[in-house]
């Protein structure tokens, strides 16, 4: 059953992650992936999805690709990743070197009273990920697994793809802006591109 | 010159006139040319995805990192894209998206028609602009507009290519 021998906590994990990104650009899923990495420290590097269920590492391939020399983490939920399942397998054709895509996995929906999600029943998205030819995929369940993950950040050797096994607790929340348009300029600004 | 049989290939030049730099696409047999071309080209990239909205989110992150990008698809795709449409419309991000039809035009499979009658309205309620070419000349007119107003000013712009310009899929 999962929670059960599964000690990591999803905030202590986030910030050891968002401590290690040097220059690393980081996407996040809606919900409490979008939480834990504003609650580690904001940063125009940052980009919070609030919505768009599905599609954070989509929008963490489309900014890898763009430019392959700039390390991207997506940091997203297992309900998020499992919606946009289809997406590791259209990351496994790029396999763009300079992209991870990080799954903190509770095996529920917390955002929505905490209902089970596949992960909880035995779909193992770490696989799902090493059998859509991602470079490195991970199955990270203790401080051990997760440290030799961080050696992997900020990705240059990729396309990795992490499944950290986390405690299925709620944290508080601590919200980052709502406003699209304002993350998507001080981003591109922080690019020195034209915040149009 | 524009005629009825170059009009994919003068798409194509008009993509590149504007440099795109992904062309993100779920296939159809009226983008078939232009996904080849493509492949053949060094300065634009054909991304294959699994479904239609990854090529939205896609979109989006492309133009965080300061690149363009036009995603390719048939109507029936437009309906799974709809929610990752807000995406665009919260960050206002530039989209630019050319479907080809189906259900509209001497259809033949009822299951198109659906989907091909609510294409424009779906694109429509969520905020994205719907330019129709029924003919080769509005085709590139259109989409050298809808690349131009999208990437200067922000827009979300979709050309509909008609069952008109492809003909009728004889089977």
């Amino acid at each position: 059953m999962v929670g059960k021998d599964i000690n990591l906590k999803r905030r202590s994990v986030v910030k050891q992650i968002v401590d290690n990104r040097k220059e690393a650009k980081i996407i996040t899923g809606l919900g409490s992936p979008t939480y834990d990495v504003f609650d580690a420290g904001d940063n125009d590097s940052n980009f919070y999805l609030w919505g768009a269920m599905g599609g954070a590492a989509m929008v963490g391939l489309g900014l890898a690709m763009a430019n392959p020399n700039l390390p991207v983490i997506v940091i997203t939920g297992d309900g998020e990743q499992l919606m946009g399942v289809g997406s590791l397998a259209t990351i496994g054709v790029q396999k763009p070197n300079n992209l991870s895509i990080i799954v903190l996995d509770n095996g529920y929906y917390g955002e929505t009273g905490m209902q089970k999600s596949h992960t909880s029943f035995g779909v193992d998205l770490h696989k799902i990920a090493k059998a859509s030819n991602f470079k490195h995929s991970f199955s990270v369940k203790s401080d051990n697994d997760l440290n030799n993950l961080i050696d992997y950040l900020p990705p240059i050797d990729g396309p990795i793809f992490a499944n950290i096994k986390v405690e299925p607790q709620l944290p508080p929340r601590s919200l980052p802006i709502l406003d699209g348009v304002e993350l998507k300029n001080r981003f591109r600004k922080n690019l020195n591109l034209k915040a149009l | 010159m524009i005629t009825d049989n170059n009009w994919e290939k003068n798409l194509f030049d008009i993509i590149k006139k504007h440099k795109i730099n992904f062309l993100p696409y779920v296939p159809d047999a009226g983008h078939a040319k232009l996904i080849s071309l493509s492949e053949e080209d060094q300065s634009i990239k054909p991304i294959v995805l699994s479904t239609e909205e990854e090529g939205v989110a896609f979109s989006g992150g492309c133009w965080l990192g300061g690149k363009k990008s036009v995603l390719l698809m048939q109507s029936s795709g437009v309906g799974n894209c709809i929610n990752m449409l807000s995406l665009l419309s919260n960050c206002n991000f530039p989209f630019v998206t050319l479907i080809t039809m189906r259900g509209e035009f001497g259809e033949f499979n009822s299951w198109q028609v659906p989907m091909g009658k609510a294409t424009q309205g779906c694109l429509e309620n969520m905020g994205v602009v719907v330019h129709k070419a029924t003919n080769p000349i509005d085709v590139i007119s259109f989409t050298d507009a809808a690349l131009y107003s999208a990437f200067s000013s922000d827009q979300q712009i979709a050309v509909l290519l008609s069952q008109r310009l492809l003909g009728r899929k004889e089977w």
